[in-house]
């Protein structure tokens, strides 16, 4: 694909928007349609497209498979950390009720979007690394 | 029917994009955008490019095969087709305001969540608050796809010598 034009400038155009929509779903997923797993699969499918375009040598350089994997981990983490904290500030695991000790719908808010951030993060990483390593097989 | 018939499989990868995409479009129209957006975008979006990936691992042509063995698999499908016919007689009529559905714990999760959770997107509040448990599962299950795809096929690959060709 490195040598046509015309889906190279597209994709120049389109990736800042489809990273952005994706950022869009994720942190809007309170109040619209989206949450973290949407998110994730839109974040996944932009690196996925700039693979595709530009050859995954190009692709590795700007996502390294190192960070993958941290990211792959690290959005489980998240999600059962919040579910800890939960425990340790003595409500129960993943009650969000006890993030905010003055308001518990608060405490719901936020720990809905951490744990959703944390979904997005896996997702979106688990997507890059199976097409990494579908793409990486082939050579 | 097509997918079925096509000996070409990027034709039937094809038409299973175009599938997910119809179902998304269903459920639209059902009001369920939630889930449309999922099927849209893992549906229709990023599995089709994994199959795609498959087949240039692969190969995108099916191999023929003999009639003889297909007629076990035929009977089994009809009869649990018929079997599934046969329990749809018993699912109550859609929209129905009677329905099991719209008396069991929907009605607190609709009149408590705002004061709750606090926030308008209902379906986000069930997902990652009253089901957490269920969604941290299918993280884990997310990130377990990732595990196995990376330990069959993603390290580097090794010099194959007599030894490793058993694994």
């Amino acid at each position: 694909m490195k040598h046509y034009t015309i889906p190279r400038v597209v994709t120049k155009l389109l990736l800042p928007l489809i990273l952005l929509f994706a950022l869009y779903v994720q942190f809007h997923g309170d109040y619209g349609p989206g949450g973290g797993f949407q998110a994730g699969v839109i974040f996944g499918a932009g690196f996925i497209l700039y693979a595709l375009i530009y050859g995954l040598d190009k692709a590795r350089r700007l996502m390294p498979p190192q960070v993958l994997r941290v990211g792959v981990s690290l959005g489980v983490l998240i999600y059962a950390g919040v579910g800890l904290l939960g425990l340790l500030l003595g409500g129960q695991y993943l009650d969000y009720n006890v993030l905010d000790s003055h308001d518990p719908a608060h405490g719901q808010h936020l720990g809905i979007l951490l744990v959703e951030l944390g979904v997005g993060i896996t997702v979106s990483s688990v997507m890059v690394t199976i097409f990494y390593a579908f793409a990486g097989r082939g050579r | 029917m097509a997918a079925i018939r096509l000996r070409d499989l990027f034709a039937v990868v094809m038409l299973f994009g175009i599938y997910s995409f119809v179902s998304a479009s269903l459920f639209v129209v059902l009001d369920a955008v939630d889930v449309a957006f999922t099927e849209a975008s893992v549906g229709a979006g990023v599995s089709t490019v994994f199959m795609l990936g498959a087949l240039a691992l692969t190969t995108s042509k099916e191999k023929p095969k003999s009639a003889r063995k297909t007629l076990l698999p035929l009977l089994a499908v009809t009869i649990t087709g018929l079997a599934l016919v046969y329990g749809t007689w018993d699912i109550p009529a859609y929209g129905d305001p009677a329905n099991p559905i719209h008396h069991h714990v929907v009605q607190r999760f609709i009149e408590d969540s705002p004061r709750e959770i606090g926030i308008p997107n209902i379906v986000t509040s069930v997902l990652a608050s009253y089901r957490g448990y269920d969604t941290l599962g299918e993280t884990t299950v997310v990130f377990t796809a990732a595990i196995g795809v990376l330990l069959l096929i993603g390290g580097a690959r090794r010099p194959s010598s007599g030894r490793d060709n058993a694994g």
